[in-house]
């Protein structure tokens, strides 16, 4: 783990960070200056400067207003809020200074503009930290030269200049001064570049300029309770999503797409909706975009079926939708109608087959299980699952032949860039995208597809266009999380675990990587990861937590059955494990023990574990990923005869919390989306057709069924990780623990409320 | 296509569409209140709530023809400028993380609170269970209709 509470800047650290998040960096009077070679240059006469050009990341205007502008796509997480925080530490203005606005997607300006894998902070915490001090430090020198004095003479204080004097100049004062000073050490680094390059020396490119970032101790901003950016727009309902968008002549589009997976268009009749209200016209479309996607291996996010669609275009969302289901379309089965139980038994052979690609292998599982006392092996299933984001997909397109407009709710707005300009044989320069906040992500919004559909009708119909999906469309046209099972397998040899094997068996394949080197590996000397997959029609992709949002569940659930077997603390046995890592060499390890430690014992001490009242039941877990570390105690008590999950702690270490109001928020939810999804998701399929498409047949956690959550974070100066993602999964296996204790049944499946009698049974025995 | 007179926010309103055109999409798409957010299109995740005549209602189940000559608010009309206690509450306790369901979540908790001023944390719960929050931010909205109530009083 790095610890970094400062950089120390030199050019090598500069340009790294630059190109991890950042490099833009805009101040000024509408001025902008580039800390990439490549960004758009400052003139030296400023009456030229065209403001369109730029959108980076600050903005300070004549009276001292700072605009900051973020760079990743908001879907909950909190990084519009967040992220400007960060870079207005640094600056060393008042937050309350602070406007912030949504950058759009420019990749001149900005990299990585993703949200996924709870990465924006912990990619971002340098470049934005290194993007406010240089702007401060501009903002410093320009003040200094107007005094005539050293600007080490000169102190900040919430955005107020001081020399020795005692005489102050306002940021705003000195902006534009700040902006030439900036463009002539721009010109004057390109022409020292330009010289480098002639010479024989091209690694003696010109140097950054360097800057000392705060210590920890000396945050204002940071650490500090922010509430979000957007909350006036929220509670007013103000346009902020990308449902709300509108533009001048747009018109609304339904698609109707196969209604089950395995099927494709054959032919349509399209007379009784061409003649109901509101309708402009239905056409055909998938001929581009299913170009694309036999070019899926270049742009991931590219996840389309490769049916043709017919699309309904009317003048309102209504219009559009009730005309689509009068389309009396015919499909034809391209491939296998795959039911549940068709998935399952594909899964289950693999499972108990041969076929696997192991992605670890450490000493020799197979003998130790051969040489052991005790052996123990279970096998844990998960269903599919939909995302379910409450805004439903949608996008605005407006493809013309000067440019395309993109506007709407995406996580990979580079990607979706790249696909458009790819679909339709356009340069990705004249691609303008817009993100609009979302509601709602959880992975679904990775996954452009809706994108290149609005981009594609648009450029069918010559028309700006918003394509709308109803709950129907957004529930049975996902890209779900895939149906898995793991089998786990552990030997254990005078009092120890010699031996464990995970195997996986995943629709279309879990996203791996990680897995592997998550806990425990590297805790036991025999140690095997083998994973196997069936290739199947149904769409799977990211879905909040991937690799561990059902494993973590698994496994925790699985350490605690072998510490029963072993007659062992549970809590020990975990403890006892990570003591075996601590010192390793083994540099694929991913978590720390020392950390998983610290927040296992942190939840023993706040969740009163073993003291708890006599009916209260409890079940823990401590797991690492997404690059934070959490444990979790879960209390379930018995009402109404049925076990009922009251209460969860948890415990969070994920280095300097930058806003921990947010930050608590974040981690609540997640704990809740954990709890419910174990709890209730189910999806399946049959025929190929989904057997959920709407909320009263797919049942989501509502808050009269909503556990408190408390939430503690620990207290460290470590680098920043995220949290979108590291509270969910433990909140299963949490629970599955607690319900072990309250009822004295282990259950292996999710959702764990699929057949409520299987713990109603349970209390009679337990109870009576 | 016939018209329908109503009251939106205290405006009289005029509008043009079929007699089963939900609420909802007039006020997104006719009337460009877009506040009123789209989530089911079948009143079971709350995202849509609107008062009718005072009365917490699902605008995507509510078509044309039930509200001609009646009065509905949304939230664009809570207040004028965000100044409903609910919606101070909501501030206060910083609620949203996505952000979409919350308007529906206001409207629902303004309503309730008009009847029940004093309500139990499990009135709450209770009162609240229909509308879904997918990013579960479910103890802040319970803390805001609590901070919203003793605002009330």
């Amino acid at each position: 783990m790095s610890t970094t509470p400062s950089v120390p800047f030199s050019r090598r650290a500069f340009l790294k960070s630059s190109s991890l998040a950042g490099g833009g960096l805009l101040i000024g009077f509408n001025l902008f200056t580039g800390c990439k070679p490549e960004a758009v240059k400052i003139p030296m006469d400023l009456s030229k400067l065209d403001y369109k050009d730029f959108n980076a990341f600050i903005k300070i205007a004549k009276n001292g207003a700072v605009t900051i502008f973020s760079p990743n796509p908001e879907i909950g997480q909190g990084v519009k809020t967040s992220m400007p925080m960060i870079i207005a530490e640094e600056l060393d203005v008042a937050w309350d200074m602070v406007h912030v606005e949504q950058g759009i997607l420019d990749t001149k300006s900005y990299t990585r503009q993703l949200a996924g894998g709870s990465q924006s902070i912990r990619h971002g915490w340098d470049a934005l930290r290194t993007t406010g001090a240089l702007a401060k430090k501009i903002l410093v020198e320009a003040a200094a030269t107007r005094w005539g004095v050293d600007s080490s003479e000169c102190s900040v204080s919430e955005g107020v200049i001081t020399n020795a004097k005692g005489e102050t100049l306002g940021y705003g004062d000195v902006a534009e001064d700040a902006a030439l000073l900036e463009a002539a050490a721009m010109e004057a680094r390109e022409k020292a570049k330009a010289a480098a390059a002639e010479s024989d020396a091209p690694d003696e490119a010109p140097e950054a300029p360097e800057v000392a970032l705060k210590e920890p101790k000396d945050y204002k901003i940071i650490g500090t309770d922010r509430g979000n950016v957007d909350i006036d727009k929220i509670v007013t309902g103000k346009p902020l999503f990308g449902l709300d968008y509108k533009e001048e002549g747009m018109v609304y589009a339904s698609v109707l797409r196969p209604p089950a997976f395995g099927q494709k268009l054959d032919s349509y009749d399209d007379t009784k909706a061409k003649a109901m209200p509101g309708v402009i016209d239905v056409v055909r479309i998938g001929e581009k975009a299913n170009a694309l996607l036999n070019q899926e291996e270049k742009n991931w996010t590219a996840v389309l079926d490769s049916s043709d669609k017919v699309v309904v275009i009317a003048k309102t969302s209504w219009e559009a939708m009730q005309a689509k289901k009068a389309i009396k379309a015919t499909w034809t089965d391209d491939s296998t109608l795959e039911s549940t139980e068709y998935q399952d038994e594909k899964l289950m052979a693999l499972l108990d087959g041969k076929e696997f690609r192991t992605l670890r292998k450490d000493g020799d599982v197979k003998k130790a299980f051969a040489n052991a006392d005790k052996v123990l092996e279970r096998t844990y299933e998960s269903p599919f699952l939909p995302h379910n984001c409450m805004e439903p997909m949608n996008f605005f397109a407006n493809v013309t032949d000067a440019k395309i407009h993109l506007v709407g709710p995406i996580q990979t707005p580079e990607y979706a860039a790249m696909g458009v300009a790819n679909m339709l044989g356009r340069d990705v320069g004249d691609i303008h995208l817009e993100m609009t906040r979302m509601g709602g992500g959880f992975g679904r919004r990775l996954y452009g597809d809706f994108v290149y559909e609005a981009a594609e009708i648009s450029n069918a119909i010559k028309k700006p266009v918003k394509v709308v999906s109803s709950r129907e469309d957004d529930m049975t046209t996902g890209v779900y999380r895939p149906a898995i099972k793991y089998r786990i397998k552990a030997s254990v040899k005078d009092g120890k675990v010699t031996g464990y094997q995970l195997k996986e068996a995943a629709i279309n394949g879990n996203m791996y990587g990680l897995i592997p080197n998550f806990f425990p590996a590297g805790a036991i000397e025999n140690y095997q990861v083998d994973v196997a997959a069936y290739g199947s029609n149904v769409t799977t992709g990211a879905w909040r937590a991937p690799y561990t949002n059902f494993l973590a569940y698994a496994e925790q659930s699985f350490l605690d059955e072998l510490a029963e077997m072993m007659e062992v603390d549970k809590i020990q046995l975990r403890l006892d494990l990570l003591e075996k890592v601590k010192g390793t060499t083994d540099e694929r390890i991913q978590y720390s023990p020392e950390r998983l430690q610290g927040v296992i014992r942190e939840a023993v001490a706040k969740s009163g574990w073993g003291k708890q009242a006599s009916d209260v039941y409890q079940g823990f877990v401590a797991y690492y990923c997404h690059n934070s570390h959490v444990a979790e105690v879960a209390d379930v008590k018995i009402e109404g005869g049925m076990p009922v999950v009251k209460k969860v702690t948890c415990v969070v270490d994920c280095g300097i919390v930058v806003n921990p109001l947010g930050a608590k928020n974040q981690a609540e939810g997640g704990v809740i989306d954990g709890v419910g999804h174990a709890m209730y998701g189910t999806f399946g399929f049959k025929e190929g057709i989904p057997t959920a498409n709407n909320y009263d047949k797919y049942r989501l956690i509502r808050m009269n069924e909503a556990p408190e959550v408390e939430v503690h974070f620990v207290q460290n100066e470590l680098s920043p990780t995220g949290l979108g993602e590291p509270t969910l999964p433990p909140a299963g296996g949490a629970v599955a623990n607690a319900l072990k204790a309250a009822t004295g049944k282990r259950i292996y499946k999710q959702p764990f409320m699929e057949d409520p009698d299987f713990w109603r049974t349970a209390n009679k025995e337990i109870l009576g | 296509m016939p018209t329908y007179q109503l009251t939106v926010n205290g405006k009289s309103t005029s509008v043009e569409a079929g007699e089963d055109t939900p609420v909802l999409w007039v006020l997104r798409d006719h009337l460009d209140l877009v506040g009123t957010k789209f989530g089911c299109g079948i009143a079971q995740c709350g995202a849509c709530t609107v008062h009718l005549d005072g009365n917490a209602v699902r605008s995507c189940s509510l078509t044309m023809a039930s509200v001609e000559g009646k009065s509905i608010t949304t939230i664009e009309g809570l207040s004028e400028d965000g100044s409903h206690p609910v919606q101070q509450a909501w501030k206060e306790v910083d609620v949203p993380q996505c952000g979409y369901c919350q308007a529906g979540q206001i409207m629902t908790a303004s309503a309730f609170l008009d009847k029940n001023p004093n309500p139990s944390t499990e009135d709450i719960r209770s009162a609240m269970h229909g509308n879904i929050c997918r990013c579960a931010s479910y103890a802040r909205i319970q803390k805001a209709v609590e901070t919203a109530a003793e605002k009330m009083v």
